[in-house]
């Protein structure tokens, strides 16, 4: 029989607000353990949430581009659970009055499907503390600097059937939240999280098999694995005869399977009721407008005017213009340079081969673009090559405070222009591999590129390829013409 | 509406009560008689009363996303029962949902 | 002396700052032997501030009428520095690290606390008796309670331990223990003062109110704490009205409705319906008009508070495990364990009872049936009051069925002690103001509290009746004298 695995998400998205969404503490990352904390997130006896108007409006804000309606009366309403990361015992959120609902996004995946994506609601709420484990003594420590900082749960209908499909949706919210500039959804560092809802059926089925919920999964590679995983575990399980339980799973990404946490037979019941302490929020058709009326181009629009304008192709204008870092760097750049093909060369190989090999986000990549174009000048006036261009890209995307013509000079890569230099050395390389030449004189043309090489190589990448090849080129023939005479 | 044991003892663990024999039966038979007594608001229609309002006519209450500055940590540790200089401090926590 | 005589009088230098704190802070050790109206008295402190404020009084820095007035505060407004124990063992030895807006407000007018007032615990009863630090008496008759849960502030007001105090109301907190000890209690409109660092018990309900020797303290004790805070979602963005300026002692033309079904409910004491007859007569004496009207809802009122009020409890202190604050259990090897040891161990078994109501009324499958139903009948409350209060100024009626009873007895029959509270909750059910004072004694020469009930924002037309019907009868001027 044939399986067909059906996947719903729920994402959670941290919002980049200045402030917590209850109270006044900083929502920056990376502080020190209980720093950002004040008597509010901490949940001290006797303090009350005012919540965070900018939270409101990034919300309104997500649920618009996410084409969703966005209701005009909400509330929050209490989610009571005890657990140490949650200080109040109850996580403030939305249950009965979410206030964005019937969406969709339309996503392409990788290899090219294109898929609509139903979203069934987007609620606000608070993130909870972090906690530390430690195995030595048997304890968990609690930071709660985490403790109030805005979210949006992001749930959608189960529409996905493949983990590619998931992919290319969390990508898409990502694209769309940093174009909106309401969230870096940083899976890495926990600004977005994905909890899966999966389950199997035999292809062609109308109802859905019994699903399991994952928690904990931290990055896009980690979605695929725990989708994969999941998908053939409950395979397997029906296969054999077995029933999949309704349960939550932790994934664990090391030893690389979904444990059972607990099934939903002794489910929490979270007593939802409305949150007393927070009047409604009434949100007017004025203000809905307001913020349609400010929308920005997003990623679709944004690379189909660098294909128009920029004469790029569809896969590099997708890929660009995916990040809104990304996208305004290559379109500051070529204004300045007014070289797009140059521009794209650079971003294709050089941006994204360092974003893959530092596994660096790419709302933080920090090139400057006037830098950039200034690199791009340079290489295009031939002062260097692209291969000893390399270098300077590379110290190019980890600092932008350098000269680069005095880092050029400093490291002597400025393009040999001494065509003696070059010559001499095809005629070395040449005396040095008589059994290359030989392969070349009978026909096998392609080992000229092992000489170009040779050379370059010999130059430090420092010579003008197309000055190399010419000569190696005529060196070659030279040869073959001296022998000739010499017969 | 009688309330039976096994009720009492849900709502117990769902409020992390511990409760021995016979403070189960005295809260049983305590919760029975008010519940009981709060089965008159059957008496009342309510079809018409909508969703909870707010007790105060206010909407729309909310700040700035304006930074203040946080409390010290010693502060925000201070009336803990377990903690060391940086973090409070619970035995082991299990994972949950 | 009121606490604007004494605000006066340090004002005129007859006494100072000083001398008007040491004189409360020995009758409140002294009386706090038999009252037990007090959870901490802090003379050190007090004794410090009140220096500073006599200073500030006589540079003219402070002009407050009120500044210099030693004030005793109930043990759920978080004073920073100063234990905030909730009369729970769970919060025995927590120091708040802020001070509640309604403390910083009191401090900026010049005002001393010099003490934390016992109360039920969180605030949870109608007798004073569930505190864990032991029960509060009656300075009018020790073997009597003195009504809960601000029972420590009407005591120690009543038994001359304290000046002024500010409580809270959220079923009748202020007005009950005020009616059984024979002082004022005012529950402002739900929203005029802020909620900021009062300890919750029931968020809804929840109201700070001043507890005195008459109404004219109440509206000079208003004037400082009243007010829109940033702090509180739920508080009132209204400008005050100049609550003590306000004070007319007029009622010539007022509107005055007089409920029936408050004096046919069974269990109603006829000598309290008497008095409350004859406080209703004065009124009428002075030009007010007085006519019957009809509180179809009020039997309604008791289960719809008390299925609300234990919800949001049940929510509000789930935050005492033992983690972050408070009590934590030596006994547990899990973290299960150390959150049901620490609940078990530090709340005291009304708290539990609620907490355990609370949980039952949101639970799956009875939400709908309880906390829904509910909330449909608050509605219905607030919209007959409003039906009410578009033809009537103001609705009087008794602050409780009886007079203060024996103490050791209500405990043990809960829907007694919580019937006790059923003319007080309707103003919690609906956010109206409310304000409860003496009009006399039983033949056991107990107390009587009248009941008045205003519009929303109406706390002005509250006072004032009070005010007026203090002008003219002296029932208010009867203290204990704790021997």
């Amino acid at each position: 029989m044939k399986w067909e695995t059906v996947i719903g998400l729920e994402a959670h998205v941290e919002l980049s607000t200045k402030t917590k969404i209850f109270c006044s503490c900083s929502t920056e990352f990376g502080g020190a353990p209980n720093t950002h904390c004040c008597p509010v997130c901490t949940g001290m006896p006797g303090t009350l949430p005012v919540l965070n108007k900018k939270v409101l409006e990034y919300a309104v804000r997500a649920g618009l581009a996410l084409n969703c309606s966005i209701n005009e009366y909400n509330r929050f309403d209490r989610k009571n659970y005890f657990y140490p990361d949650l200080p109040k015992a109850y996580q403030i959120s939305q249950l009965y009055l979410p206030f964005a609902q019937n969406g969709f996004v339309d996503i392409k995946t990788k290899s090219g499907a294109r898929r609509r994506i139903r979203i069934h609601e987007i609620h606000m709420e608070e993130d909870a503390g972090k906690l530390i484990h430690f195995a030595k003594d048997n304890s968990t420590c609690m930071d709660y600097n985490r403790c109030g900082i805005p979210l949006l749960e992001i749930v959608t209908e189960p529409d996905f059937r493949t983990a590619e499909e998931v992919t290319a949706f969390l990508g898409k919210i990502k694209s769309v939240f940093e174009y909106l500039g309401i969230s870096d959804c940083k899976m890495e560092e926990g600004s977005m999280r994905a909890d899966v809802n999966l389950s199997v059926r035999s292809e062609g089925a109308s109802e859905f098999g019994t699903r399991t919920e994952m928690k904990n999964i931290s990055s896009f590679r980690a979605i695929e694995r725990a989708i994969a995983y999941e998908a053939k575990r409950q395979t397997e399980v029906i296969e054999n005869g077995g029933t999949i339980i309704q349960e939550t799973r932790r994934w664990d990404d090391v030893k690389c399977q979904s444990m059972s946490m607990r099934s939903k037979g002794n489910a929490q019941d979270y007593r939802y009721f409305p949150e007393p302490d927070i009047p409604p929020v009434v949100i007017s058709k004025e203000e809905i407008q307001h913020y349609n009326d400010i929308c920005p181009e997003f990623a679709g629009e944004r690379a189909e005017r660098f294909i128009r304008e920029m004469k790029l192709s569809e896969e590099d204008a997708e890929i660009i213009s995916a990040s809104k870092n990304l996208a305004d760097i290559f379109e500051e750049t070529v204004k300045i340079c007014e070289a797009p093909a140059e521009v794209r060369f650079w971003f294709m190989s050089g941006v994204l081969y360092y974003m893959n090999e530092t596994n660096t986000d790419a709302c933080d990549i920090k090139l400057k673009p006037e830098k950039f174009a200034e690199f791009i000048n340079i290489v295009q006036s031939g002062k260097i090559t692209r291969i000893s261009g390399k270098q300077v890209f590379e110290k190019l995307l980890s600092c932008d405070d350098f000269d680069i013509m005095t880092f050029i000079k400093e490291n002597q890569l400025e393009q040999v222009e001494d065509t003696g230099l070059v010559e001499e050395t095809v005629r070395s390389v040449i005396s040095a591999n008589p059994k290359a030449v030989s392969q070349y004189k009978n026909g096998e043309t392609k080992i000229l590129g092992f000489f170009v090489g040779q050379v370059m190589k010999k130059l430090k990448g420092k010579a003008d390829p197309a000055i190399v090849n010419k000569a190696v080129a005529e060196g070659l023939d030279r040869t073959n013409s001296n022998r000739e005479n010499a017969k | 509406m009688q309330i039976t044991k096994e009720t009492v003892e849900y709502a117990a663990n769902l409020s992390r009560i511990k409760l021995d024999e016979s403070e189960t039966e005295e809260m049983r038979s305590q919760i029975s008689e008010i519940v009981e007594y709060m089965e008159i608001l059957n008496q009342i229609n309510t079809d018409d009363a909508g969703p909870p309002a707010h007790i105060s006519d206010l909407k729309n209450v909310m700040r700035e996303d304006e930074v203040s500055p946080s409390y010290d940590r010693s502060e925000i540790l201070k009336n803990a029962p377990g903690k060391n200089e940086e973090y409070f401090i619970v035995p082991k926590a299990v994972e949950q949902g | 002396m009121t606490a604007l005589e004494t605000g006066a009088a340090i004002k005129s230098g007859k006494i100072t700052a000083v001398s008007a704190a040491e004189q409360v802070l020995d009758a409140a050790e002294k009386g706090n032997e038999k009252i037990n109206a007090y959870i901490t008295v802090c003379r050190e402190k007090a004794l410090k501030r009140a220096a500073e404020v006599q200073k500030k009084i006589e540079s003219g820095e402070l002009t407050s009428p009120l500044a210099g007035v030693p004030f005793s505060v109930k043990d759920n407004i978080c004073t920073k520095g100063i234990r905030t124990t909730c009369a729970s063992k769970m919060l025995e030895n927590f120091e708040p690290v802020y001070d509640a807006t309604v403390i910083k407000k009191l401090e900026a007018a010049g005002g001393v606390v010099i003490g934390k007032l016992n109360m039920d615990e969180f605030a949870m009863g109608s007798t004073s008796e569930t505190s864990y630090f032991g029960p509060v008496r009656n300075p009018r008759n020790l073997s009597r309670v003195p009504g809960g849960s601000s029972g420590g502030a009407a005591a120690a007001v009543a038994g001359k331990m304290a000046v002024a105090a500010l409580g809270s109301d959220t079923g009748g907190s202020v007005r009950l223990p005020a009616s059984y000890c024979g002082v004022t209690g005012f529950k402002p409109t739900y929203g005029i003062v802020s909620r900021f660092g009062l300890i919750a018990y029931a968020s809804s309900f929840d109201q700070i109110g001043p507890v005195a020797r008459d109404a004219a303290d109440c509206a000079a004790i208003m004037d400082i704490i009243s007010g829109k805070d940033i702090m509180d979602s739920t508080s009132l963005d209204t400008e005050s009205p100049g609550y003590l300026a306000s004070l007319t002692g007029e009622v010539k033309g007022m509107k005055i409705g007089i409920p029936r079904e408050c004096f046919i409910s069974s269990g109603l004491n006829s000598e309290v319906a008497e008095k409350v007859m004859a406080a209703a007569e004065v009124l009428k004496n002075a030009g007010a008009e007085t006519e019957e009207i009809s509180l179809p809802f009020l039997r309604y009122a008791v289960p719809a508070y008390y299925i609300i009020a234990s919800a949001e409890a049940s929510s509000n202190l789930s935050r005492y495990e033992g983690v972050k604050y408070g009590y934590r259990s030596e006994n547990f090897s899990s973290l299960s364990e150390l959150y049901s040891s620490s609940r078990s161990g530090g709340f005291g078994k009304e708290v539990k009872k609620r907490i355990l109501l609370g949980t039952f009324v949101l639970s799956g499958g009875y939400y709908d049936r309880y906390y829904l139903k509910a909330q449909g009948v608050r509605a219905k409350i607030k919209k007959n009051f409003d039906e009410i209060f578009s033809r009537y100024d103001l609705i009087l009626c008794p602050s409780a069925p009886d007079t203060a009873p024996e103490s050791g007895r209500s405990l043990d029959d809960p829907l007694k002690m919580y019937l006790s509270d059923i003319f007080t909750v309707s103003a919690n059910l609906a956010g109206l103001p409310a304000i409860s004072f003496p009009c006399g004694n039983d033949s056991s020469g107990m107390p009587v509290g009248v009941q008045i009930i205003g519009k929303a924002m109406d706390d002005v037309k509250v006072l004032n009746a009070a005010h007026a019907y203090q002008k003219l009868t002296d029932f208010h001027k009867n203290f204990a004298e704790v021997k």
